[in-house]
């Protein structure tokens, strides 16, 4: 299974689990929603699924079924600081948010959380099951990592970069050395195939090199490096208009200590999505 | 802006006998030379055979100037503030005469706490027998004066022969600037380059020249330049990127260096006259290593297809191809400066890097060096030495360090100048073939790099920079 399938089960699932014993209508809502935001390309729910404001669609079935919604205010607050809760439902008999428990039908709550996070309500009633979701932003000093909101924008291409390189490892090599070690040899050709699975995706290769040695020759042997690997994939039938190289030499080192793990860590040609 | 300095009475008679005969007493001493110690004394040690078989030079010696007892003794007077506003500046002045005529390295300066406590403005008030006396005992005297009127600084500079009752004044100077710090620093240089001109053995000073290099910090990595001396560090280019590698060009007029774009490292060019980028047509691939002919064409390390070799082309990157066409890694040209007919380079064709030396056409490639690790060539003004880094133990593990070297071209004898002071890179000689500047860490640790220079020989070795900059390149004027 390659990683972009993966993502949209991921999605499909998400959505849908919060009504595991459904009518078919709210499969059929539930699925629209999974299939919009795989469209959309964001496995965010919040947006994904609002079933209250879908509401009228489901008076079709006897027993009416619950509306929920769910806001909070403000919806981004620094750390420390706490937001409102508010929500509302009708037609439900019970009510509980995730993480809080059983609250009552309409009501708010102060809530500080210490990191970024959605509550998540659903409401149960005679008609079925509905959920509404609203997502609390706390704002730190620190650049968030792999927050959803970088995710999710990188995930509107194509390939991601954290699917490129789960599948295209990087190949290293010995001291003063351009050639092909067996481990790099794997690699190459690993990422040979999945640039053939991928005809849409281009790369930069780039040459690096250990801080030991001289600066002008170690960036001659970083295109060396480069090259190698540009050459590898080439002989396994990746078209060479697909794949930009060059070298850096020791000018961008990946790890700065001296010892041999991190000279290994810096004598790489690197594969990177060509943006 | 500059005005070169007119002479002000010369005796020309007298003054053209004095240089003629200090040219007959110091030329000869004054060369390069190399200077053999009979083999035989070597096979007296234990382990010479080894010693030999390793191809090291022991056996031979780089002579820059003779010992100090043969250099022509050089007393400076402290110059004559006419008026009170100029005493920082002659502070200025003063020191900075004093180095350059101490870094020439052929002078055997009086020190200045031998020298009489007087400061002669003028040959009216110049009393020779003060300086020829024991313990001063000096040969020449250089003293002047200098004043500051309105925002002019003017200084009027001599050099008497002291044992020439009669006719002592060998050189006068008159020299008029703006009065500022670097002014009053332009002028020492200027009034020393005289000096060494006239007492150097027919070889010009370089108290005038710059040397070009990379400062580097904060992630990016810049072209700066400096004084000789190491004073007036500056930018010079703000490309916000990795620069690396700049060659000034024999006319002062350029300067070539390598520069980290979206597409890799490529040869850039900029006009020192105009003061900014000017075009360089490109190979295609990476290109880097810059090195000047003496006759303004170019020499570079190109890699279109992914394995450098050494290109040449014009100026402005026209004309540009490949003259080497061997596996592996070649960079690092450059010129035989006097001849411009020879390239140096280091290649990687048999692994590690090796110091070559071919036609500027690419053909009689000779391999120089044998072992190790060799990189950064430097060719002498003469045409004589190569300079370059080498770790003769490379590999890892081994001991032994990275050193600067110096090989005659044409025997391929070498001598080690530098020895245990850390990593040492990029050689550069000065145009009067007497200095040769280099980068150093301490302890091997790019981040530590600074500046040194040192006499060709390897004595009087001094920072010129604190850590944060490398790959120096002297000015050939």
């Amino acid at each position: 299974m390659n990683p972009i399938q993966e993502h949209k089960t991921l999605n499909s699932f998400r959505t849908a689990a919060p009504s595991p014993a459904v009518l078919r209508p709210i499969l059929m809502l539930a699925l629209c929603g999974a299939l919009f935001s795989s469209a959309t390309g964001c496995h965010k729910k919040s947006q994904a699924v609002d079933p209250s404001s879908l509401g009228p669609d489901s008076t079709v079935v006897t027993a009416i079924t619950p509306t929920a919604t769910l806001t909070a205010a403000p919806e981004a607050i620094d750390l420390g600081q706490t937001a409102v809760l508010n929500w509302r439902t009708t037609n439900a008999t019970s009510v509980t948010i995730e993480g809080i428990g059983s609250v009552n039908v309409n009501g708010t709550q102060n809530v500080a959380p210490a990191n970024s996070m959605s509550y998540h309500l659903i409401a149960k009633g005679d008609g079925g099951t509905t959920d509404a979701t609203v997502r609390v932003t706390v704002r730190t000093t620190t650049i968030p990592v792999g927050g959803t909101t970088l995710d999710s924008e990188r995930n509107r291409g194509a390939v991601t970069d954290s699917a490129f390189h789960a599948a295209v490892k990087d190949v290293f090599f010995d001291y003063d050395s351009y050639e092909l070690r067996p481990d790099a040899s794997a690699n190459a050709t690993e990422a040979a195939a999945y640039l053939k699975a991928h005809p849409g995706v281009k790369i930069v290769i780039t040459g690096y090199c250990d801080e030991r040695g001289s600066a002008e020759y170690n960036l001659a042997l970083g295109e060396n490096r480069a090259n190698t690997a540009k050459s590898a994939l080439i002989n396994a039938g990746v078209a060479p208009g697909r794949i930009r190289s060059f070298s850096v030499g020791k000018e961008k080192q990946f790890c700065t200590e001296a010892n041999e793990t991190c000279w290994q860590e810096n004598r790489r040609a690197q594969f990177t999505l060509d943006q | 802006m500059v005005t070169h300095g007119n002479p002000l009475t010369v005796g020309t008679n007298q003054k053209h006998r004095v240089y003629h005969r200090g040219k007959e007493r110091l030329t000869l001493m004054q060369q390069f030379r190399l200077l053999r110690v009979p083999l035989a004394l070597l096979l007296l040690l234990p382990g010479a055979l080894f010693v030999d078989s390793a191809r090291a030079q022991d056996d031979i010696k780089l002579e820059l100037s003779g010992n100090a007892a043969s250099r022509t003794r050089l007393a400076v007077a402290g110059f004559k503030p006419v008026d009170a506003g100029s005493d920082p500046l002659r502070e200025t002045f003063d020191s900075t005469l004093y180095n350059d005529l101490k870094n020439a390295g052929i002078f055997d300066l009086v020190s200045k706490s031998m020298a009489p406590p007087v400061t002669p403005g003028s040959p009216a008030e110049m009393v020779l027998a003060q300086w020829g006396a024991a313990p001063v005992s000096a040969q020449m005297i250089a003293f002047g004066a200098l004043a500051i009127a309105g925002n002019r600084l003017s200084v009027n500079g001599f050099l008497f022969d002291v044992k020439n009752t009669q006719f002592p004044q060998v050189l006068a100077r008159q020299y008029s600037e703006e009065a500022s710090e670097d002014s009053a620093r332009q002028v020492a240089h200027r009034f020393a380059d005289e000096i060494i001109a006239r007492l150097g053995g027919g070889v010009n000073g370089i108290a005038e020249t710059k040397i070009y290099y990379v400062h580097f910090g904060g992630g990016t990595k810049e072209i700066w330049a400096m004084d000789y001396d190491g004073a007036n560090q500056h930018a010079v280019t703000h490309l916000g990127t990795i620069t690396i590698s700049p060659r000034v060009s024999p006319d002062n007029s350029r300067l070539a260096f390598t520069s980290l774009g979206r597409d890799g490292f490529k040869v850039k060019m900029y006009s020192l006259l105009l003061g900014r980028m000017v075009n360089f047509a490109s190979t295609g691939g990476s290109s880097t290593s810059p090195a000047w002919a003496p006759d303004g064409h170019l020499a570079f390390s190109a890699a279109p297809n992914g394995d450098a070799d050494i290109w040449v082309s014009d100026m402005n990157g026209i004309g540009a191809h490949r003259i080497t066409s061997f596996r592996g890694p070649e960079v690092s040209p450059v010129f035989n400066p006097r001849s411009g007919a020879q390239i140096a380079f280091i290649s990687g064709r048999t692994s590690l890097p090796q110091l070559y030396v071919m036609e500027a056409d690419g053909s009689g490639v000779v391999r120089l060096t044998d072992t190790g690790y060799a990189t950064s060539p430097s060719w002498s003004p003469n045409g004589q030495f190569i300079a370059f880094a080498w770790n003769r133990k490379y590999g890892p593990g081994a001991p032994g360090g990275q050193d600067i070297y110096v090989m005659d071209v044409v025997t391929k004898h070498w001598i080690q100048l530098t020895h245990g002071i850390g990593l040492c890179d990029f050689p550069s000689w000065s145009p009067d073939g007497r200095h040769i500047v280099f980068s150093n860490s301490p302890d091997t640790r790019d981040a530590h790099t600074r500046i040194m220079t040192m006499l060709a020989d390897g004595t009087e070795r001094h920072t010129l920079t604190d850590s944060g900059a490398d790959m120096p390149n002297w000015s050939w004027k």
